[in-house]
């Protein structure tokens, strides 16, 4: 299908971006890839389209002490590629590849992709596990939000109108596992998990049991395997999709469980 | 509320400036505004890859991109890329191989493979289909795409 008709409107600067976002029906336009098929679909009928994708400054992959800071419009592919990312963050890297094809992870950007909050997601869920920050800007202040509160809902974060998701900051975390069970390379995941262990002990997020990425708390502080597949059941009740039931969801989310844990536990 | 944009785009090394409605995507502007229809449009939301095209020298998704996004950007279609003999020794790949029966899907799986090919590695069959994942073909079964992928990467 075609897209109903919108306003298109390309800033130079946040400046100018953010006067146009208080314009009756305007959304932000990163990198399109979730936006563009629902618009195609007719599930989404903005009246003004505000494109980011000419902010540069929103680009960037900056080290700084403790992690990185990564700019709302690097792409998925970026992520993939880069050094800064496979250094500090390697459980962003490891998730890069398993999100869609290369063609969509060339224009797909982190930004969109946590504003977003699609529950099946795998960024929401490793910025959950890292507990990132969201960096929220409006016309008058800047935000920062940590991961467990941005994520409030399905397709619900803490954005309030007039604010931009600009940048994101990890911390630097070297031990991590990211599993995702699919039927086919690019589908959304059946269950995924996004894990990281650290002198604090461990942080696994699971992605596409929930209307949001879930911290399996009580596993993640199992002292063996075997108790944490037992907590595990206290930590998530998935609900059932079209295609697998709640008991089929749990089972495979202890298969990856298990999959993750010696990786997660080997000595620091 | 919708206005027509300028915009200028070099699309297979020539400049065009046209004005465009924001709700055209980028296929639809390369095939109905200026004729190059060898790139598909099958699902329209990203699903099956037919569109596949390359925007500032990355393949995309030109249903999931609109045309004016593309402004100031260099396009690539599988015209320019098979008059420029760019894809040559793919395409006799895929023709040696019989890679394709109804051949809607062959553009974009060209362009697809083509990202492999120019990385001048090898690649397991397994990268290979990874890598072509995002390109449906209805007919082939896909066997007979990634043995015409092999027999040309990695040379």
């Amino acid at each position: 299908m075609k897209a109903p008709s919108f306003a298109y409107a390309k800033p130079r600067s946040l400046e100018e971006a953010f006067p146009l976002l208080e314009r009756p029906g305007a959304r932000i336009l990163a990198g399109g890839q979730s936006l563009i098929p629902a618009l195609n679909m007719r599930l989404s009928a903005p009246q003004l389209l505000v494109d980011i994708g000419g902010l540069s400054r929103l680009r960037d992959i900056s080290p700084q002490p403790g992690g990185l800071r990564i700019g709302a419009l690097v792409t998925h592919a970026e992520i993939e590629r880069s050094l800064d990312v496979q250094f500090h963050v390697p459980l962003l890297a490891a998730a890069a590849p398993h999100i869609a094809h290369p063609a969509i992870r060339n224009r797909g950007t982190l930004g969109g992709s946590l504003a977003l909050a699609d529950p099946a997601a795998e960024y929401p869920a490793c910025a959950l596990a890292l507990n990132a920050t969201m960096i929220l800007q409006s016309r008058k202040a800047e935000r920062r939000v940590s991961a467990a509160t941005f994520f409030k809902g399905l397709f619900e974060t803490d954005i309030r109108p007039g604010e931009i998701l600009v940048a994101a900051e990890f911390r630097k975390v070297e031990r991590s596992a990211f599993l995702e069970l699919t039927r086919r390379h690019g589908d959304y995941a059946i269950v995924g998990l996004a894990g990281v262990a650290d002198g604090s002990g461990k942080r696994i997020a699971f992605f596409s049991v929930d209307s949001k990425p879930v911290l399996a708390k009580h596993a993640a502080g199992a002292k063996s395997l075997e108790e944490a597949m037992k907590l595990l059941r206290q930590d998530l009740s998935p609900a059932a999709d079209l295609y697998n039931t709640s008991a089929t969801k749990l089972h495979l989310a202890g298969v990856l469980l298990s999959r993750a844990w010696n990786t997660l536990s080997k000595p620091h | 509320m919708e206005h027509a944009l300028e915009a200028t785009l070099t699309v297979n090394g020539t400049k065009v400036t046209r004005r465009i409605a924001p709700r055209m995507h980028l296929v639809d502007f390369l095939r109905d505004e200026l004729g190059l229809t060898g790139s598909h449009i099958g699902c329209e939301h990203g699903v099956c890859g037919a569109c596949t095209v390359r925007v500032n020298g990355e393949i995309v998704r030109g249903c999931l991109m609109l045309a004016v996004q593309a402004d100031g950007c260099t396009v690539d279609t599988i015209e320019g890329l098979s008059d420029s003999q760019e894809l040559s020794r793919l395409q006799k790949g895929f023709h040696e191989h019989n890679a394709f029966q109804c051949g809607f899907c062959t553009p974009a799986m060209l362009m697809a493979a083509q990202e492999l090919v120019r990385q001048k590695k090898t690649f397991s069959r397994e990268e290979i289909r990874v890598h072509i994942s995002g390109n449906y073909c209805r007919c082939t079964g896909y066997q007979a795409i990634v043995d015409a992928i092999e027999s040309v990467i990695g040379k």
